[in-house]
C-alpha cells in the first residue's frame, strides 16, 4: 500500500538516509534453535519456500512483538529471499508493525458503513480517553490504539477488534470499558472468538500454529444475533 | 447444509443452505456438517469421472460468488489437461471489500462445507494441493479452519487415497497480512508466493499461468461451498433457486440502518424490499436514503430501486453490479459526501501504487472530497471529480480503480444537490450524531 499521507505522529527511530545500516543481530542461539524448528515446520506447507514469507514474519513478529531487522533477516533466510525483498513485503502489509507496540491492539473500524453508526465517535473518545493518537500506545505500553478498515463484519457495527478478535456492537460506554479492562489487566473475552491472548500469541497463530489453548476453537459459539437472524427469519421464529 | 427437511420462510423467499446449521450447537464441527448432509457431495464426485464433474457444476448455472459472475464450471474447464504440470486451486477468502461480511461468519460456523468443496474442486480439476487465503485480520475464523482442515483429515476426507478413491489432497491454511488488494486473484497469487500484493498482467490468465506459473483456479469461498450441496442433490435442485440467469442461492448481507441486520440467505433476485421486509426494515422513524448491493466498488442505488432483483442481470441493467450482496443500509440522516470521501480514502490507503490512474486519481479524488465535505469546495470541483473519475475508469491497471470511481459517480448523479449543499451552505449540512445506532436511544448512550 502506498504510505499515509496524513499527518500521523512521527516515528520513534529516527531516518537516517545515505547511512548503510549494520547487519541486523540474529536471535540468541537457542532462540534461534527453537525458530529454526518452527520455520522449518512452515515450510513444508508449501511447494516452494518463498510462499512461506509472509508466515514466516508472522512468526518473527510474534517473537518480537514487532518485524524488527533481525526478524526480516531470520524469515528472509529461510524463505530464500534477500532481506532487502523481506523488507520491501514486510512494509506493504499492514499487519507487520515496524515499532514496539502495546500488549492489546485495540482496533476501531473507521470504514463507511461502521463509522456512521458510532465508529468515528468510539475513536475520538477512545483517543480521547486513552491520551494517545492513532498508532499510538499507552504510557503503561497496554494499548495501541488504531483505526483499522472494514472487518468484514458491518453486520454488526460499530466493530473494534482487539488483537484481531471481534468486540461486535460497541458503544462509546462499552469501548471505554473495555480499554480500562485490558489496562487493568483484567480477563477479556471478545463477542465472537476465544478469550484475549496477548499480541504475539496471535501473531503465531496467523503464522500457523492453532491456538494451543483447550476451548480456544470453541469458544464465542457459532455467531451472534446478525448471524443467525435470516435463518431464524426462515423458520419463523422472528417476527 | 442441503438436509432433506431444509427450513424455509412460507413465501420461499428466505431459504437457507449454507447458514442452516448455525443455529446449532457446534455447527463448525464435522458431527454437525454430517448430520446437515455434509459429506454427501465427495463420495458421488470420486465415482464419476472427474469432467462430468466440471460439466455438472456448469450445467448448475453457479456463478462466481466472489463479485464479477464468472460461471465457475466454466472456469475450471480452462484448466489444461495432461499438460504435465501440477495444478492449483486457490480460495479467496480475502472478504475485504467494504460492506462485505458473509465469507467470515461462514467459515465460522460452517467451514466444513468449504472443506468438503475444495475437495470436489480440486478432484474435478486434478489439483492435489489447494490453499485457503484467509485475511489475516479475523482469527476466531482462521482458528476454526485450522479445526476443520484437521477434523477432514482425521476422518480421511483430505490426505491421500480419500475415500479409497486414489485421490490425494493437502490444503494449505494460509493467513494474509493486511491489504485490500490482495483479494484481487492475481495479486492474491502474488502475495501468496510470498510478494508485494500487486496485481499482474493478464493474459496469460491464472488457468493457465496462476500459482508458481502452473495452471490454477481461484475461487471465492462460497462458489466452493455452494458446490457440495449441488454433487449432493443435483444440478436441478440448485437451479431451483435463483433466476435464469442468476441460478442458486445466497448469502444477502444487510448491514446499516436496519432494524434487524445479518445474513439473510435466498435464491438470486430477492429484491432489496422483500429482504427489508425480513430484516423489520428501516430503523422507525426514518427512510432509507441509499444503499450499495455489493460493496462500496458497487454503484450505490436509492429507494427508487427498491423493487429490483438482486441478481447479476437486474443490477447491470440499473448500471451497477451484484457484487458481494453487501447489502449496506443508510437513512435520511447519513451525508453521503461524507460516506463517499471515506470510502475514497480507503480506495487511497489500498491502491498498490504500481499504475498512474489509480495511485495518482484516487489521491486526488481525496483532496477534492475533504474539501468539499469541509465546505472549502467550488461548484468546479465538482467537474474534476467527474473528470477524474473518467480518467481512472477502464484505464487503470486492475479492478480497483474502477471500483474506487463507483461511489463518486454514483453519488454525484443521484445526489449532486447535497454536494452542491456542502459548497454553497459552506459546511457539511448533518449531524453525524444523528446517524449513530444510539442516537435515537432515550438516554443517548454516547455519553
Ligand atoms: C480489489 C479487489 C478485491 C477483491 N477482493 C475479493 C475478495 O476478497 N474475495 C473474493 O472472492 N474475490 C475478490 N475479488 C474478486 C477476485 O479477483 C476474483 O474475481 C474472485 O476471487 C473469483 O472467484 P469467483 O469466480 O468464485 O467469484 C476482488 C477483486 C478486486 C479487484
Ligand atoms: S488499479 Fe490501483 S490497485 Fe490496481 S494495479 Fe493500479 S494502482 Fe494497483
Ligand atoms: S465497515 Fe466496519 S466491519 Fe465493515
Amino acid at each position: 500500500m502506498t504510505a499515509e499521507t496524513s499527518g500521523t505522529a512521527p516515528e520513534q527511530a529516527p531516518v537516517m538516509l545515505g547511512i548503510p545500516s549494520a547487519p541486523a543481530p540474529d536471535f540468541p542461539p537457542e532462540v534461534r534453535a527453537r525458530l529454526d524448528r518452527d520455520a522449518e515446520s512452515v515450510l513444508a506447507r508449501y511447494p516452494q519456500r518463498r510462499s512461506a514469507l509472509l508466515p514466516l514474519l508472522h512468526l518473527a513478529q510474534s517473537e518480537e512483538g514487532y518485524v524488527t531487522p533481525t526478524g526480516v533477516k531470520f524469515a528472509a533466510e529461510h524463505a530464500g529471499v534477500s532481506t532487502a525483498e523481506a523488507t520491501a513485503v514486510a512494509t506493504f502489509y499492514t499487519m507487520y508493525r515496524r515499532k514496539p507496540s502495546g500488549d492489546y491492539q485495540v482496533g476501531v473500524c473507521t470504514n463507511t458503513l461502521c463509522a456512521v453508526m458510532g465508529g468515528d465517535a468510539i475513536f475520538d473518545a477512545l483517543r480521547e480517553h486513552l491520551g494517545v493518537g492513532n498508532g499510538e500506545t499507552t504510557e503503561d505500553g497496554k494499548v495501541t490504539l488504531e483505526h483499522i478498515e472494514c472487518n468484514a463484519a458491518c453486520d454488526y457495527a460499530p466493530v473494534l477488534t482487539v488483537n484481531w478478535e471481534f468486540f461486535d456492537n460497541q458503544t462509546v460506554e462499552s469501548a471505554k470499558a473495555l480499554v480500562d479492562a485490558l489496562r487493568a489487566g483484567e480477563e477479556v473475552s471478545p463477542t465472537r472468538g476465544a478469550p484475549l491472548c496477548t499480541f504475539t500469541d496471535t501473531a503465531r497463530i496467523l503464522a500457523g500454529f492453532p491456538d494451543p489453548r483447550p476451548g480456544a476453537v470453541e469458544a464465542g459459539g457459532s455467531g451472534g444475533a446478525p448471524s443467525l437472524t435470516g435463518l431464524k427469519a426462515a423458520k419463523g421464529e422472528q417476527a | 447444509m442441503t438436509s432433506p427437511q431444509a427450513p424455509q420462510s412460507a413465501d420461499g423467499l428466505l431459504r437457507p443452505v449454507l447458514s442452516e446449521c448455525w443455529d446449532s450447537p457446534q455447527s463448525w464441527t464435522l458431527a454437525t456438517y454430517r448430520r446437515f448432509g455434509g459429506y454427501r457431495g465427495l463420495p458421488k464426485a470420486l465415482a464419476m469421472p472427474p469432467d462430468d464433474v466440471i460439466a455438472l457444476v456448469k450445467d448448475s448455472g453457479l456463478r462466481g460468488r466472489g463479485g464479477a459472475g464468472f460461471p465457475t464450471g466454466m472456469k475450471w474447464q480452462f484448466i489444461p489437461q495432461g499438460d504435465g504440470k501440477p495444478h492449483y486451486l486457490v480460495v479467496n477468502a480475502d472478504e475485504s471489500e467494504p460492506g462485505t461480511c458473509k465469507d467470515m461468519p461462514l467459515l465460522y460456523a460452517n467451514p466444513l462445507s468449504l472443506i468438503e468443496g475444495m475437495a470436489i474442486a480440486a478432484y474435478a480439476i486434478r489439483c492435489s494441493h489447494a490453499f485457503i487465503y484467509l485475511r489475516g485480520e479475523t482469527v476466531p475464523v482462521l482458528r476454526r479452519l485450522h479445526h476443520a482442515v484437521q477434523e477432514a483429515y482425521e476422518a480421511g476426507y483430505l490426505g491421500e487415497n480419500i475415500l479409497g478413491s486414489g485421490f490425494d489432497l493437502d490444503i494449505t491454511v494460509h493467513a494474509g497480512a493486511g491489504a485490500y488488494i490482495c483479494g484481487e486473484e492475481t495479486a492474491l497469487l502474488d502475495s501468496l508466493e510470498g510478494r508485494r500484493g500487486q496485481p499482474r498482467l493478464r493474459p496469460p490468465f491464472p488457468a493457465l499461468e496462476g500459482l508458481y506459473a502452473c495452471p490454477t483456479v481461484v475461487n471465492n469461498v462460497e462458489s466452493v461451498a455452494s458446490v457440495p450441496g449441488i454433487l449432493a442433490n443435483g444440478k436441478e435442485w440448485f437451479r431451483g433457486f435463483g433466476s435464469e440467469k442468476s441460478a442458486g442461492h445466497g448469502l444477502f448481507s444487510l448491514s446499516g440502518h436496519v432494524v434487524r441486520p445479518g445474513q439473510y440467505e435466498g435464491g438470486l433476485g430477492i429484491t432489496l424490499r422483500q429482504l427489508l421486509e425480513k430484516a423489520g426494515g428501516i430503523r422507525p422513524g426514518h427512510r432509507l436514503k441509499f444503499w450499495t448491493p455489493g460493496g462500496s466498488s458497487t454503484p450505490m442505488l436509492t429507494e427508487e430501486h427498491l423493487d429490483a432483483p438482486l441478481d447479476f442481470e437486474g443490477m447491470a441493467g440499473l448500471g451497477t453490479m451484484l457484487g458481494t450482496r453487501a447489502l449496506q443500509i443508510f437513512d435520511e440522516t447519513v451525508c453521503v459526501v461524507r460516506a463517499v470521501t471515506r470510502w475514497t480514502e480507503f480506495y487511497a490507503h489500498e491502491s498498490c501504487g504500481k499504475c498512474t490512474p489509480c495511485r495518482e486519481g484516487t489521491y486526488w479524488l481525496v483532496q477534492l472530497l475533504r474539501d468539499l465535505e469541509a465546505g472549502k469546495g467550488r461548484m468546479a470541483d465538482l467537474e474534476k471529480l467527474d473528470d477524474i473519475c473518467d480518467n481512472i475508469f477502464g484505464k487503470a491497471f486492475c479492478a480497483l480503480g474502477d471500483g474506487a470511481t463507483a461511489p463518486i459517480t454514483s453519488s454525484l448523479q443521484h445526489f449532486r444537490d447535497e454536494y452542491e449543499a456542502h459548497i454553497t451552505g459552506r459546511g457539511c449540512p448533518f449531524d453525524p450524531a444523528a446517524s449513530t445506532v444510539w442516537a435515537d436511544e432515550p438516554s443517548g448512550a454516547a455519553g
